[in-house]
């Protein structure tokens, strides 16, 4: 720690011979393994979207399969060689495709991509520090990430397939490889992956924390933050918290699996022998996984909040409404989020008493989430709305975040989850609620930082077209699913045809999985987008949005160091947007109160 | 030649498309619009705000018209007594969180179109307001609390215990297909162990056990109408999960630890073949928790029979030992002592697993 604080002090005593300090610094100090938050969350957002592509196209592989089962597909052959067997597709390899789709989104693009990408970029940026409180922690942050990403990408060409047991791999069936063929050397990868990825979420997770903490410039207290912080510096203790549940429980069962033991296995008879294992209980690994689980759906949403937050209240031009009460649904999600597991479990054979229980909290938590929405629709009301992309996608969340938030009221009431459980209607609910949403958040927060990160704009028209096209494809695709779910379709079923109860809405699949293509044909409008912008977009000002917060008064490409000279000092709240009296319609959180005279209230009059 | 001709017009197509895309870049430097600040842009704003508004409007008829349209395919026939109570709380929830979602969805909409960006104007300052605050807090928290109240009360109702005289079937999952077993006229299951598994003895019965001797195994699972029905579940392999979507049940089979449900069948096969004018209806067991490459494949079908039909279908059914006199054979070896220590071990075991 002491060493960081030096090194930010030698930042600020020659900060204006930093050109001339860095050209010692060559190209694998600056671009590979740099130390600077601002090229590690560019490292992060590149590798998240290169892994959302991947995790994408699965999804295209097996809604091809949902939406035409007797169809033949040798046209996939050069893609998928054996796993195509006379032109139908593999039953096993469906399941692996299903199990990484999971497996990619919620980790590595939605955990790793979206936080990794805005709580490093943003964190020094608008708390206004010179860089995370141990660069060198970020950086191996990153890199581990990398690793944990190589091993599970090369799992996906194993002869036996990686992981097909559902990306919550529950055990007996992820921990014996004579019961699925995931189960053999892809299932050792995906825990080896996934115990690489925990550290590298833990390493980045206890940096957000201490930089939030400690490095927040002067006059920034807790209650100026912007809410992107609050919802980074609340995601961050989450992880930190069920993080390591994860890692133990990914621990007992590489020694299920390798060392004899007998966590979670008891009394099975498989392929033909009876095992010796006995004592363990399949469902406590389902509580260890769940603890984290479903803490981890909201790593994935709050940072989402906090973009969104940012975003209206930016773009409507007026303070986000309730700003106390965004911070404290923030901090009462994050409590509940730790005591909500079990609804996962309510038809485990688990006590029917601790199902009651965890109904009554799961659906407490509808309550915070129900005032963000409102206030998020308080924040448009009378606000003078600018359609950026970003704007855009921000009103494209909080409509997915409804459609998606509100079934959840019925799949936490533990009696209708009986016959909901594992069907489509929970794929529905939670690819809206925090698979599409997140996404939302997360093109929101790249169309919306894309100039600080890149000093150019992104294409607006382009980001309209991928907006719309986005929106409505995501609609087409997770509405009718509602239906099948209702009709009670399990999940991860390789075909519904064997079933006469399921043997219909044959067409609705089919034109899910055509909205699904469209959907994912409209991401290269945002690839395309992306790069031709980073080399030929319009040069952006050092504020285009006009917006209030701290990393607005960089340069337009900000350095080492963040701010050439002194860090800014901090006033005011970031949401002084039309306030009455001023003279623009936004006042920067830089600006003292003594030099806004004409728009102070009647409580600030005497600040500074 | 196709492909190269496919090929071809795509690369065309993304061609066009970029020019396009450079032409409007272009036009829009020309008119000036981009010396304005960003998101002001008159007609971009004009444009994507009545989009939003179209979307509302065409988003709610779609979905009004395929909700209607899907209405008699996605209800499934239900059959059982707790059944109409769960279809019955789960439209009502749905009423209360549809109410909710037109509410917010238009109002999210409208209020993007109506205060979408206008020069001579200035947003309303309005940081918050503690009074409103405080009433769409407590609104939904009055609301959960009911629908709680009300899931809870069936919940409970749902899983109470099993009245004494409910019919036992065990269902067992394993790797890729469902069994079933009945108690036979003594009304006791016999001890099973994975241990004593085999080609033959699928469950791993201990045919030593007298209650086992009766026990028989159908190819399907017949119940009465009217009469409470209990199953015990359990799976011999990985986790599976027992769903009866008709009788709205569903279970996990998990291997060590048995699970339980019972329900009351109100509607015979027959009935139900009337009612949905299908004569070839029949209850369908699915699995539910992915267990493999099969998982999509363990289809069983259950029958409910009047209280007659189901005594004469019972009576038709000789124990499994009758039909397979040489399982005994493996069991007259072991001493008698050993197995009876054995026998009480077992059922206290399971004693306590079953204990929900």
């Amino acid at each position: 720690m002491s060493s960081t604080d030096i090194s930010i002090n030698h930042d600020v005593n020659h900060a204006h011979e930093e050109h001339d300090h860095h050209h010692d610094q060559n190209f694998i100090e600056k671009y590979i393994f740099s130390q600077d938050h601002k090229v590690i969350a560019k490292q992060f957002l590149f590798t998240g979207i290169a892994w959302a592509f991947i995790g994408g196209f699965l999804s295209v592989l097996f809604r091809l399969q949902l939406g035409w089962p007797e169809a033949t597909f040798t046209f996939l052959e050069p893609i998928l060689g054996g796993w195509v067997e006379n032109g139908k597709l593999n039953p096993e390899f469906y399941l692996a495709l299903v199990t990484m789709h999971g497996t990619i989104m919620v980790f590595f693009v939605l955990t790793a991509g979206l936080s990794g990408t805005f709580s490093n970029f943003l964190i020094p940026l608008q708390i206004g520090a010179r860089d995370m409180a141990s660069g060198f922690m970020n950086m191996l942050s990153y890199w581990i990430f990398f690793i944990s990403s190589i091993i599970l990408f090369t799992s996906l060409f194993l002869e036996t397939g990686p992981a097909a047991g559902g990306w919550t791999v529950y055990p007996p069936l992820s921990a014996l490889p004579q019961a699925i063929e995931g189960s053999k050397g892809g299932m050792t990868m995906w825990l080896i992956s996934m115990a690489l990825f925990i550290v590298s979420q833990l390493l980045g997770g206890v940096n957000y924390i201490t930089t939030v903490i400690n490095l927040r410039t002067k006059g920034m207290a807790m209650t100026k933050l912007p809410l992107t912080i609050w919802a980074f510096f609340l995601t961050a203790i989450l992880g930190l918290l069920a993080f390591p549940v994860l890692f133990s429980a990914a621990l007992l069962l590489i020694f299920d699996r390798s060392f004899g033991t007998s966590f979670f296995l008891s009394d099975i008879y498989i392929a033909g022998e009876a095992l010796s294992n006995t004592g363990g209980s399949p469902i406590l690994f389902q509580h260890l996984f769940w603890f984290l689980g479903h803490p981890e759906v909201y790593i994935v949403i709050m940072p989402a909040f906090g973009i969104v937050s940012e975003v209206i209240a930016t773009n409507s031009r007026k303070p986000i409404f309730g700003y106390r009460a965004m911070i404290g649904s923030l901090i009462g999600i994050s409590v509940l989020s730790f005591v909500v597991w079990a609804h996962h479990m309510f038809v485990t054979g688990m006590n029917p008493f601790l199902g009651s229980v965890f109904m009554f909290l799961t659906l407490i938590i509808a309550v915070p989430s129900a005032v963000k929405v409102f206030n998020w629709i308080a924040t448009l009301w009378r606000g003078n709305i600018r359609f950026t992309s970003a704007m855009m996608f921000a009103v494209g969340f909080v409509s997915l975040f409804i459609s998606g938030g509100l079934t959840g009221i019925i799949l936490g009431n533990s009696a209708l989850d009986i016959q909901l459980h594992d069907t489509y209607f929970v794929v529905a609910h939670f690819h809206l609620v925090m698979g599409a949403a997140a996404f939302f958040g997360m093109f929101a927060g790249v169309y919306h930082w894309f100039p600080k990160m890149f000093g150019r704009l992104m294409d607006d028209k382009l980001g309209f077209v991928h907006f719309w096209l986005t929106f409505v494809s995501v609609y087409l695709v997770f509405m009718p699913m509602h239906y099948i779910g209702i009709a009670g379709f399990p999940r991860r079923y390789y075909a519904w045809t064997g079933f006469e109860a399921f043997n219909i809405f044959s067409d609705m699949n089919t034109f899910i999985s055509i909205s699904a293509i469209l959907g994912f044909t409209a991401q290269f409008v945002f690839l395309f987008n992306f790069i031709y912008s980073i080399f030929r977009g319009r040069r952006s000002s050092a504020n285009p949005w006009h917006s209030n917060t701290l990393e607005w008064t960089t340069p337009v490409l900000p350095g080492h160091g963040n701010w050439p000279g002194e860090i800014p000092t901090v006033y005011r709240w970031p949401y002084d947007y039309s306030k009455p009296g001023a003279a623009d319609d936004y006042i920067p959180q830089d600006v003292p109160f003594s030099k806004t005279q004409s728009s102070n209230l009647p409580q600030e009059r005497d600040f500074e | 030649m196709i492909t190269i001709a496919i090929g071809l017009s795509i690369v065309l197509l993304l061609v066009i498309l970029f020019l396009l895309f450079r032409i409007g870049t272009l036009s829009s430097i020309f008119r000036g619009s981009s010396e304005r600040a960003a998101g002001t842009t008159k007609v971009s704003n004009r444009v994507n705000s009545a989009l939003l508004m179209l979307f509302l409007i065409g988003g709610s008829v779609a979905f009004i018209w395929s909700f209607v349209a899907s209405w008699d395919t996605m209800n499934q026939p239900v059959a059982s007594v707790h059944g109409e109570w769960t279809d019955s709380l789960f439209w009502t929830t749905m009423i209360v969180i549809g109410i909710v979602f037109a509410l917010t969805q238009i109002l999210l909409f409208y209020y993007s179109y109506k205060y979408q960006h206008q020069d001579n104007k200035r947003a309303y300052y309005y940081p918050h307001n503690n009074k409103v605050e405080i009433i769409w807090t407590m609104i939904p928290a009055i609301v959960m609390a009911l629908l709680v109240f009300a899931g809870w009360k069936t919940w409970t109702k749902i899983t109470s215990a099993a009245p004494e005289s409910a019919v036992v079937v065990e269902v067992m999952g394993k790797q890729f297909n469902w069994m079933v077993r009945y108690p036979g006229p003594d009304g006791k299951l016999g001890v099973a162990k994975h241990t004593l598994i085999d080609a033959t003895n699928e469950f791993g019965i201990d045919f030593s056990d007298k209650n086992s001797l009766d026990d028989f195994m159908p190819r399907e699972i017949h119940v009465p109408k009217g009469r409470p029905v209990l199953l015990k579940i359990r799976s011999r392999d990985v986790i599976h999960s027992v769903f009866l979507p008709h009788f709205r049940l569903k279970m996990d089979a998990v291997p060590g630890m048995p699970t339980k449900f019972w329900f009351v069948p109100t509607k015979t096969t027959d009935e139900m073949r009337n009612e949905t004018g299908n004569s070839d209806f029949t209850y369908e067991l699915a699995c539910t928790e992915v267990c493999g490459r099969g998982h999509f494949a363990m289809r069983f079908m259950l029958v409910v029979d009047e209280p007659e039909d189901y005594e004469a279908w019972l009576a038709g059914n000789k124990p499994f030992v009758e039909e397979n006199p040489s399982v005994l054979a493996k069991f007259s070896t072991t001493a008698p002592k050993q197995l009876v220590l054995d026998t009480k071990a077992d059922e206290k075991a399971e004693e306590v697993k079953t204990e929900l």
